[in-house]
């Protein structure tokens, strides 16, 4: 099992690095986080040495560019037919699904790690909490696991990358905001109060917020680990249904 | 040996594999032989593993498709129709993951890996980027995949479509050298290849076996088994005489050329080499004729020949 996963998750890196993938996605993610750290997070103007400015964006920045990485997870195996290929090796959907996400999931963390010289910086020009940077950028991480849950999940849905990256986007896109009234009020007039309540706890920002601050909570950790849990399953209920088409 | 049983696969309404059920022998080289859409692939997509069967099931050297599919994967070396492969990845590390994920590790998947590549004469483009490569080489890679565990059954998808003359030759005279001891399935809908390939050959269509045979069986099926063809001078003269022979059925004129088909009684070849002589016939051709296997293909899966010529 260990094995199999290792091999297919080396192969998936392989592939972002042997295309333009992996340098655009990098390059275009240290550049908007730290365009939106600097311009739209006052990072110096603030006077403050945390990276709350840096890490308040990444919800934003992770809506976009993390379906970019998921849509082709599964969508580009089955408009080349390389399923197929793939699902006949003795190895099983789950274990493909698993080793897939991971290797999805392992790039994004080195984008994230890339980010190291803004830590550098606010080391540089006070003393930060390094404690809080720490489970900010866990936290981060975990919220890139979920978004990317999604996206692969529903990149199996359809074997156009564009079509699943919009819908990518959507879903993320609810599933941050749950918590808002704008998404909130559309429940209200038809669910009861319990089942609203449980939508607003489904919002990526309000977890994601307090593990930023350098809150570890359990719930919140849990919740980030049950989110992607359900989409991967999802995801290999998904392959198991559309694989005939 | 394979054994399917029953096996079936519908989409919707439709009915892909209608209950089929055959045994494959080791050493063999079957054909599978039918129309666009007759249900070749989806029978080879349920035998390796990729797609469940909706009802029946086969065994793959007594492991069941269904409860032991992991098993029965490990034993089938399979090329998808139209060979896909991670095209953004040099020959020599796609090579790697097949071997890495066929379980070998280290220096066994490096001496499996140089084995494949140098039998299908990949050295050359191992660390060519697939997706640069002719569609011969791709195949050829595709082959490569296959055979790197040298597995006791491989199923082939239309191994040859979309390959040059020579490059099908070359896959061909693969396939019969690796055929020793094991199960080969492939599919086609080109006819001569069964004939150059095959040691057996089953007919679907529609999702139903409709023959299964030899393909020397298959061929004496033709109604131009034994039939003999002349190409001479006056044609309707010959035609009319060829047809008062107690040797000859039926008799046709194509495209320049008079074809006699035997009556059952007595040599029609004989016969007919006999009558041009006696007649002074000036016979620029004179032949026994084969079956066709295209003649045999279109009676039984039942498309008329003017639907073919149209």
């Amino acid at each position: 099992m260990r094995g199999n996963l290792s091999v297919i998750l080396k192969r998936e890196l392989a592939s972002y690095f042997a295309t333009p993938v992996a340098y655009v996605f990098i390059v275009i993610f240290l550049l908007m986080a730290g365009a939106f750290t600097f311009y739209l997070g006052n990072f110096y103007e603030r006077e403050i040495a945390d990276l709350q400015p840096f890490f308040q964006f990444h919800p934003w920045l992770y809506l976009f560019l993390v379906p970019a990485i998921g849509m082709r997870l599964w969508a580009e195996e089955r408009k080349y037919g390389t399923i197929e290929l793939l699902l006949t090796l003795p190895i099983t959907a789950g274990e493909a699904v698993l080793a897939k996400f991971l290797a999805a999931w392992l790039f994004v963390g080195l984008a994230l790690v890339l980010t190291f010289p803004i830590w550098l910086t606010v080391n540089l020009l006070g003393n930060p909490d390094n404690g809080v940077v720490l489970t900010g950028y866990l936290g981060s991480w975990l919220m890139a696991g979920g978004f990317l849950a999604i996206s692969a999940c529903l990149s199996a849905v359809t074997r156009n990358q564009v079509v699943a990256f919009i819908l990518s986007v959507v879903v993320c896109f609810g599933f941050l905001l749950s918590g808002l009234p704008m998404i909130l009020d559309a429940f209200r007039g038809w669910l009861p109060q319990a089942v609203v309540d449980a939508i607003a706890n489904l919002s990526f920002l309000s977890h994601f917020n307090s593990i930023s601050r350098g809150v570890i909570d359990a719930r919140d950790l849990v919740y980030f680990l049950l989110v992607i849990g359900f989409w991967l399953v999802a995801n290999r209920i998904v392959i198991e249904i559309k694989k005939a088409q | 040996m394979i054994e399917a049983k029953k096996l079936t696969r519908r989409y919707g309404d439709f009915t892909a594999v209608d209950r089929l059920s055959f045994t494959v022998e080791s050493g063999t080289v079957l054909g599978f032989l039918g129309p666009n859409g007759a249900g070749k692939s989806t029978t080879m997509k349920m035998l390796t593993g990729f797609l469940p069967p909706s009802s029946g099931t086969a065994r793959i050297h007594g492991h069941d498709i269904i409860e032991n599919s992991l098993a029965a994967r490990r034993l089938v070396g399979y090329l998808p129709e139209g060979a896909p492969l991670y095209g953004e990845l040099p020959v020599k590390r796609f090579m790697d993951f097949i071997a890495g994920a066929r379980g070998f590790r280290g220096a066994e998947a490096e001496r499996r890996i140089d084995q494949a590549l140098e039998r299908l004469q990949l050295d050359e483009v191992r660390n060519q980027t697939i997706e640069t490569l002719s569609k011969g080489f791709k195949r050829r890679v595709g082959l490569a995949q296959a055979i790197i565990s040298d597995p006791p059954v491989l199923i082939l998808d239309e191994p040859t479509d979309g390959l040059d003359p020579n490059q099908k030759q070359q896959v061909r005279r693969l396939i019969r050298e690796m055929s020793e001891g094991k199960i080969i399935i492939i599919s086609t809908h080109i006819l001569e290849e069964v004939d150059a390939l095959c040691s057996r050959a089953m007919i679907i269509a529609r999702g139903r076996l409709l023959a299964d045979d030899t393909p020397a069986s298959l061929l004496a099926r033709s109604r131009y088994a034994r039939a003999v063809s002349l190409a001479c001078d006056d044609q309707q003269v010959a035609a009319s005489a060829l047809s008062e022979l107690v040797e000859a059925g039926e008799v046709e004129i194509r495209r320049g050329l008079i074809t006699a088909f035997p009556s059952g009684k007595g040599d029609l070849f004989q016969a007919v080499s006999t009558l041009a002589r006696e007649r002074g016939w000036r016979v620029s051709r004179l032949q026994l004729e084969a079956g066709r296997l295209d003649d045999v293909f279109r009676t039984i899966t039942g498309e008329s020949h003017s639907e073919k010529a149209a």
